[in-house]
């Protein structure tokens, strides 16, 4: 353990100081121009400390984007007025809040798009003519922005009357698929030529194929794109949320932008970040107990 | 031997030919094979490589469709049999899935063939000991050596009680001194299951030692150059390879194969 933990921590400490060298000399010029308005010298070190506490800096030093983070979460629903403590629901300016809707629509988009994923996949795999007509699609959804996307769909969907949790589930399901496609394409036909005749020998139905060979072999490759596709199913939910403004990091984001809160947007940031984590962590503890399950993990 | 003693033809193949087409041209990969093999023979198949061997094999078992002739096994089609599951098949590489255990893997095909719950286990217990894997059935194939896993491999190929054992270079992979055991073990399966097995090997003196009928291929085209039948007894000690008999077929089907590679290098 602790010779795995010593180079990720070297590797931090490394980023920190190098952010915190970074802060100094985008912070400084607001410094310099105060000083120099109220017709006086300032000092190298008090500069320097001066630039790690500004209210709206350029780049927020990292111990002030940790104090945000805490404040917009434990302080926030422990002592703010709107917070869970006092209110009894969680404050609509916490990260939490906006964490758990972000949360929300990411599972959603998570589920849709592996669901959809491994069908399209299964499709491919046993159909010629899907085989060579969607493969192409899908690579091709893939090459359009999806933060150009994002809004038409909002619209249309919204038209229809459905608006809220499901388009932004839709928006993240758009980005999760396509990993799951690809995974699940390439571990379904991962069985090999003697084991598919194997199969034969044994004179197995096309069902028999699929349960007990080409679903098993691609179990690695579906948790590997999983990986991939919680992450992206998070990447895609906040940037529906942009447009629809009802909540969320996303909103966070956009919100800390409008108003200068560079603060603000860098904890968001964080707190995505921290989430993104969580998840593709929790997918990558199923795969080990799914894989030494099936005596695939040595 | 009589006629009246003679065991049935099992497999049967007349004036068989198959032609793979590929880019650089039809390959002609068996060429007028004529061939009976009767019930509870040991027939090994040897050649060197292109000579169709594996490929006889694998029509034997409807893994490749022939181009001409006729071929009948246990008097159906070879599709027929297939579907009839008339055999069970050994490759090179044990082929063992790995998600499931020793046990798990001889099961397959006894799960896909509708065995009974209790009649599965009670299979995979005789067929593991059969080929003395008792006590690892639990285990997962890569916790087993090469030589164990070609064994859980003989042993699920034996599960489901097929007359036949087609087997294609089953320890190819395998060194020398497992190869040897497992020649020995082999046998003695042979002797205890009565099956009648066909067995493809480049190895001389393995093909000598097993079989009751030695098929000596040749290649471009793939055909049959001699046919030996064996005249050592069924009971065959790993010593019986210094005797004179065993040299004397060793020999001859070294010989085989030469004629087969002279007459093809001489055009």
């Amino acid at each position: 353990m602790k010779s795995r933990s010593f180079p990720v921590l070297t590797v931090v400490a490394a980023l920190l100081a190098l952010w915190y060298i970074a802060v100094i000399p985008m912070n400084a010029q607001w410094e310099y121009d105060q000083a120099s308005r109220a017709g006086r010298d300032l000092p190298f070190g008090e500069m320097v400390a001066n630039t790690m506490a500004q209210e709206r800096p350029v780049l927020p030093a990292p111990h002030q984007v940790v104090a945000e983070l805490w404040r917009s979460t434990v302080v926030e629903e422990a002592t703010g007025r709107r917070g869970l403590w006092r209110s009894g629901s969680l404050s609509n300016r916490s990260l939490v809040y906006h964490g758990l809707i972000t949360l929300s629509a990411t599972m959603l988009g998570f589920v849709i798009g592996t669901g959809g994923g491994i069908l399209l996949a299964i499709g491919i795999v046993y159909n010629k003519a899907m085989d060579t007509s969607v493969m192409p699609w899908a690579i091709a959804s893939q090459t359009i922005p999806i933060i150009a996307l994002a809004p038409m769909i909002i619209v249309v969907l919204n038209s229809v009357g459905i608006s809220g949790l499901v388009p932004k589930a839709i928006i993240a399901a758009y980005l999760s698929f396509f990993p799951v496609v690809v995974g699940m394409v390439k571990g379904l036909r991962a069985p090999d030529a003697m084991q598919l005749d194997l199969m034969k020998t044994y004179s197995a139905s096309g069902n028999d194929v699929f349960a007990k060979l080409r679903l098993p072999t691609s179990m690695p490759y579906l948790f590997a794109s999983l990986k991939v596709g919680i992450a992206a199913a998070l990447v895609g939910t906040i940037v529906g949320e942009l447009p629809v403004q009802e909540g969320g990091l996303g909103v966070r984001l956009l919100s800390g932008s409008y108003y200068g809160q560079t603060i603000q947007i860098w904890a968001a940031l964080f707190a995505a970040a921290i989430l993104a984590a969580g998840l593709v962590g929790i997918v990558a503890l199923i795969e080990r107990r799914v894989l030494k399950r099936m005596g695939m993990a040595q | 031997m009589s006629d009246v003693a003679a065991p049935p033809v099992v497999i049967e193949a007349q004036g068989l030919n198959l032609t793979f087409t590929t880019n650089d041209g039809p390959v002609h990969a068996l060429k007028d094979i004529n061939l009976s093999i009767h019930k509870g023979e040991f027939v090994s198949f040897i050649g060197p490589s292109g000579c169709g061997k594996t490929t006889f094999l694998r029509t034997i078992a409807d893994l490749e469709q022939p181009t001409g002739g006729t071929l009948s096994v246990n008097g159906m089609s070879a599709s027929a049999a297939r579907k009839a599951r008339a055999y069970g098949y050994v490759f090179q590489a044990a082929g063992l899935y790995p998600w499931r255990t020793i046990e798990g893997n001889v099961r397959l095909p006894l799960e896909i063939m509708g065995f009974s719950k209790a009649d599965q286990a009670e299979r995979a217990k005789r067929v593991l000991e059969l080929v003395e894997l008792s006590g690892f059935e639990k285990k997962f194939p890569w916790q087993l050596s090469g030589g164990m896993q070609q064994r859980a491999s003989i042993a699920r190929a034996l599960a489901f009680d097929a007359d036949i054992l087609l087997m294609d270079e089953p320890f190819g992979a395998l060194d020398e001194i497992v190869r040897d055991r497992l020649n020995e073990e082999l046998l003695k399966l042979w002797a205890r299951t009565q099956k009648t097995i066909g067995f493809v090997t480049h190895s001389i003196p393995e093909a000598v030692y097993l079989s009751t009928k030695i098929v000596v291929m040749s290649p471009r085209p793939g055909r049959i150059t001699d046919i030996i039948d064996s005249p050592l007894p069924k009971e065959r000690p790993l010593e019986i390879r210094d005797s004179p008999e065993f040299i004397a077929i060793a020999h001859r089907v070294r010989e085989g194969l030469r004629a087969g590679y002279d007459q093809h290098e001489g055009v």
